[in-house]
């Protein structure tokens, strides 16, 4: 993946295929600690030990079309490649959470890419799964919810287009308030 | 910290009732389906997702279901997308970009007619992984 932001949607379509109702992701920096985290959490189907232990084998997918599953193992491998870490839990039947910790200033440390452009595409392809993007940067915080957005739209769908327009420029200028780096 | 207020969502209300009609499954005439597995986002398959958010934008259309599935089985053809025509075959387009995103909805999505030249071959497959 070129960078973080794909790997966020590529996440998030496991935990769609799941069926996931919720996802949260959560970013939080610390410029201090020259650390970024990266989580993800679904209500999804969950995996047994044995699927979460092959879950991060490039070599395991639960689908016959093809063998080779890579998502998960792709990010762990960024997250290490930025001197960072990667760990998932996750339980049948309640929902897998993931975390990943890259080294901000790492000089392997993937850009962390369109984020607005992953949420949207998220959010159109899926507008009954209820999306949380929290970002954190020092202190200032930037959130969408879009199960409270569902609320006040009273029965105008979240993936019409005026209303995904709207959702993008919210997350351009969240996250230009904030200060995210590249 | 920016919210979206119920003002920003109001001018919408105002804007367009019927873009409430967005299907969301069932009750459509065109589905659209991009591949979105693991491949098919790393060759850029959000990009198609969204030159077919703004087709659909374009054209004014309210009568498409478009949604994302999985991997579609053919790692090396992707960025992939299923179009499927309410009561006909579906039909998979290979290796899209925007351009052949923009030519195929004209043709396919308003039109009717298969884009041949960037199929993959009608109704042989499903849209699920
Ligand atoms: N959030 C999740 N909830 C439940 N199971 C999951 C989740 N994420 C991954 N898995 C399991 O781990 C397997 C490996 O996931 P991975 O993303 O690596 O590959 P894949 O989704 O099978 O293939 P691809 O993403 O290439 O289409 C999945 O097939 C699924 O069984
Ligand atoms: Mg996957």
């Amino acid at each position: 993946m070129e960078d973080i932001s794909l790997h966020i949607l590529d996440i998030a379509e496991n935990s769609i295929k799941a069926k996931a109702k919720n996802i949260k992701i959560k970013f939080h920096e610390n410029t201090k600690k020259d650390k970024t985290i990266l989580e993800i959490a679904d209500d999804g189907e969950g995996m047994n030990k044995k699927t979460l232990n092959k879950a991060l084998n490039p070599f395991f997918t639960t689908k016959n079309t093809r063998t080779v599953g890579l998502g998960l193992s792709l990010l762990s491998e960024s997250a290490k490649a930025a001197n960072g870490t990667f760990s998932i839990k996750s339980k049948p039947g309640k929902g897998t959470h993931l975390k990943a910790v890259f080294q901000t200033s790492h000089i392997d440390r993937k850009p962390m890419g369109d984020i607005a452009s992953t949420l949207i595409s998220i959010i159109s392809g899926h507008p009954e799964v209820n999306l949380v993007y929290a970002h954190q940067l020092n202190g200032k915080k930037y959130r969408l919810n879009t199960k409270k957005i569902k609320s006040q739209l009273n029965g105008i769908r979240i993936n019409s287009p005026e209303v995904l327009q709207i959702i993008k420029s919210n997350i351009k200028k969240g996250l230009d308030y904030i200060g995210r780096q590249k | 910290m920016p919210k979206l207020t119920i003002k920003d969502l109001q001018k919408i209300k105002e804007k367009k009732k019927r873009t409430s009609k967005l299907r969301e499954g069932g009750d459509y005439r065109v589905k659209i389906t991009v591949h979105m597995g693991t491949c098919g986002i790393a060759a850029g398959a959000r990009k198609i997702m969204n030159a077919f958010i703004e087709e659909i934008e374009k054209h004014d259309s309210s009568d498409i279901f478009l949604t994302n599935s999985g991997c579609a089985g053919l790692c090396s053809k992707e960025p992939m997308a299923t179009i499927e025509v309410l009561d006909q075959a579906p039909v998979k387009y290979i290796d899209l970009n925007e351009k052949k995103v923009e030519e195929i909805f004209q043709k396919h999505v308003m039109g009717g007619n298969i884009a041949k030249e960037y199929a993959l071959g009608k109704g042989s497959e499903k849209t699920d992984a």
